[in-house]
């Protein structure tokens, strides 16, 4: 939708902020660009520790935002559609993890799922499982944290979908879970695609829950944004490289929502 | 298969209260404005609003205590609601699959309705590729391919074009009289309800007000809502022998009645003159003109006065006889032309 614009100049008072806002944001990202050692950048991204870093990024992003598609669509639909006493304080719970510092929750997690943990000690003595420490520690750490992003993505969707399709579907014969498979997720795939998409980028990107819960172990639990912040003391330029290989992988991210996600109807 | 059906749905100050009866094979159209209830009516009936009191049975098995999912029912909604990212053949084939059909049976049923709705060669098409009048034949062939005993159709041609609804209209009738179950359609248009109904139920603020043959409601309207549909003028008065006097006026009509009685007659029955015309004393009246509008090839003269009422002339009329807004004229009614009975 095009609008005709409004008469008259383009305030000065509102511009120079603009403009001053926008250089904000984006200078950062033209120093990363400018300092970037572009010679010898092929070289450092093959070099074993920056593949294994990369590597166990994706794995355990990409198991992080499967678990989170895993319990959080149907936590959005149980939010969404069925009303059920203290649905608005759960809600609010669901959410905390968004505004938590992520140390927070590694620390909560630690007490939760560590050795000594309320959980953590059960699974060690009855399952000989330990989460703290391991891959499946940072999958946990991650999962965590980027949660909220599909559940409250998935939930606006069902929140915004015409119900009416799903009584439709219940005239025909369907029961509300075949509603819920062929009708509601169909319908409404892409708020689910575009949280899922969230969820990855914020779990590929996860820090502070990752290094308290997780450490941080080069092969095991040393995740792209742990090995940027070790690299800034030891070798900088290699720190550059890493950041720049996560910078690639968000403006990937972005443009994908932007051209199929966020603007299609 | 008949439906026996005692309604009532309430809501913070609304209370639809009404009693259905169809027998199997007979179409039922509910009729009224707006917020008369009547879709209400329809949801509930399928069982996605829940009733406040009354119950109902199709051919004696009780429905009403059933989820809608369970409810031998298919449902044509106004604007259809096909899913969007079904095709045509996927969304007919949808109530099968959701009985139990196997993919390949569900398919073959879809595609054999689709034929019957005349749509065989648009089976692939996603429905925002199809006309409204095409979507409409996809929606009944959906809702008649889990073969209900109960067919609800919610104002089932409100969404169309003129010119399509006239189409989809015949077709939809013929599709009914196929159809063995009970049928309740819901509409505004007394027009469908005429063409689609074996019998009307006039609903106004929640209860029935009238009921009968798409003729007997035609010709005998009981609520100035309906005489409006039919495009009557009704006035409601006190007869004794061949008259009713209604407001101060005395109707000379054809039919002998007493006691309370009802007065109608078409605007095309009533004749205007400037002034107080001679020999014909009865059913006359004097009146001021308050709107004057287009009405097909007439004119159609809105009169205020004892009563109110509406008088269709031609536009030559209009120009002989000044017929402007706030003049005063004569208004008569022939006393063949009127039609009374007991209120």
């Amino acid at each position: 939708m095009t609008r005709a614009p409004v008469a008259g100049r383009v305030p000065w008072m509102l511009v120079l902020p603009a403009g001053v806002g926008m250089v904000f944001l984006v200078l950062p990202l033209a120093g990363l660009l400018v300092r970037a050692p572009w010679p010898t950048l092929a070289e450092r991204l093959a070099e074993p520790q920056v593949l294994e870093a990369l590597r166990l990024s994706l794995v355990t992003a990409t198991l992080a935002t499967a678990l989170c598609l895993l319990f959080g669509v149907p936590l959005a639909w149980l939010l969404a559609r069925v009303a059920f006493p203290g649905r608005r304080l759960v809600r609010a719970l669901v959410t905390v993890p968004l505004v938590l510092p992520p140390v927070v929750g590694g620390v909560a997690l630690l007490l939760v799922l560590g050795r000594r943990g309320l959980v953590g000690e059960w699974l060690d003595t009855t399952f000989g499982i330990t989460l703290p420490f391991t891959t499946a520690g940072v999958v946990i750490a991650e999962t965590f944290v980027a949660m909220p992003f599909l559940v409250i993505s998935v939930e606006g969707a069902l929140r915004a979908a015409d119900l009416r399709f799903e009584e439709a579907a219940a005239t025909l014969g369907a029961s509300r879970w075949t509603i819920f498979r062929r009708v509601t997720l169909p319908l409404i795939a892409p708020g689910v695609v575009a949280g899922a998409v969230l969820c990855w980028a914020r779990a590929l990107g996860e820090f502070g829950a990752t290094i308290t819960f997780a450490g941080n172990f080069p092969g095991q639990t040393q995740t792209m944004p742990l090995a940027v912040y070790l690299a800034l003391e030891t070798e900088p330029e290699a720190a550059i490289v890493l950041s720049l290989v996560l910078l690639a992988v968000s403006v990937v991210i972005l443009a994908s929502l932007r051209d199929r996600w966020v603007n299609t109807p | 298969m008949t439906l026996h059906a005692h309604l009532v749905v309430e809501r913070p100050g609304f209370r639809l209260d009404i009693d259905l009866d169809v027998p199997s094979g007979e179409v039922l159209a509910l009729l009224g404005p707006n917020g008369a209830g009547k879709s209400t009516a329809l949801r509930a009936l399928a069982g996605l609003t829940g009733l406040s009191g009354g119950r109902f049975t199709l051919d004696g098995d009780p429905l009403h205590t059933l989820a809608a999912e369970r409810r031998p029912i298919g449902m044509v909604f106004q604007d259809y609601l096909l899913f969007p990212h079904l095709s045509a053949l996927d969304n007919v084939a949808f109530g099968p699959r959701c009985h139990g059909v196997s993919k390949r049976e569900a398919r073959r049923t879809a595609a054999s309705w689709l034929e019957r709705v005349g749509l065989a060669a648009y089976a692939a098409a996603k429905p925002r590729q199809l006309s409204g009048g095409q979507a409409q034949r996809v929606a009944l062939a959906r809702a008649l391919a889990v073969r209900p005993r109960l067919l609800l159709l919610d104002e089932p041609l409100a969404a169309l074009d003129a010119h399509t609804r006239l189409d989809i209209r015949s077709r939809l009738r013929r599709h009914l009289d196929e159809f063995d179950g009970a049928t309740v359609l819901v509409t505004h248009d007394p027009l469908d309800a005429m063409v689609l109904a074996d019998r009307l139920v006039v609903i106004e603020n929640g209860a029935i007000v009238q009921h009968g043959t798409p003729a007997e409601v035609a010709r005998r309207p009981r609520t100035d809502y309906v005489a409006r549909l039919v495009g009557l003028n009704l006035y409601r008065g006190t007869a004794s022998g061949h008259q009713v006097k209604v407001e101060g006026i005395l109707f000379t009509v054809a039919e002998q009645l007493d006691g309370p009685a009802f007065v109608a007659f078409s605007p095309q029955a009533v004749a205007l003159y400037r002034t107080r015309p001679n020999g014909t004393p009865r059913n006359l009246w004097q009146a001021g003109i308050e709107g004057v509008e287009r009405h097909g090839d007439n004119v159609r003269i809105h009169l205020q006065g004892p009563i109110t009422a509406s008088a269709d002339v031609t536009t030559a009329a209009v120009a002989e006889l000044d017929l402007t807004p706030g003049r005063q004229v004569w208004a008569s009614v022939k006393a063949t032309e009127t039609h009374a009975y007991p209120a």
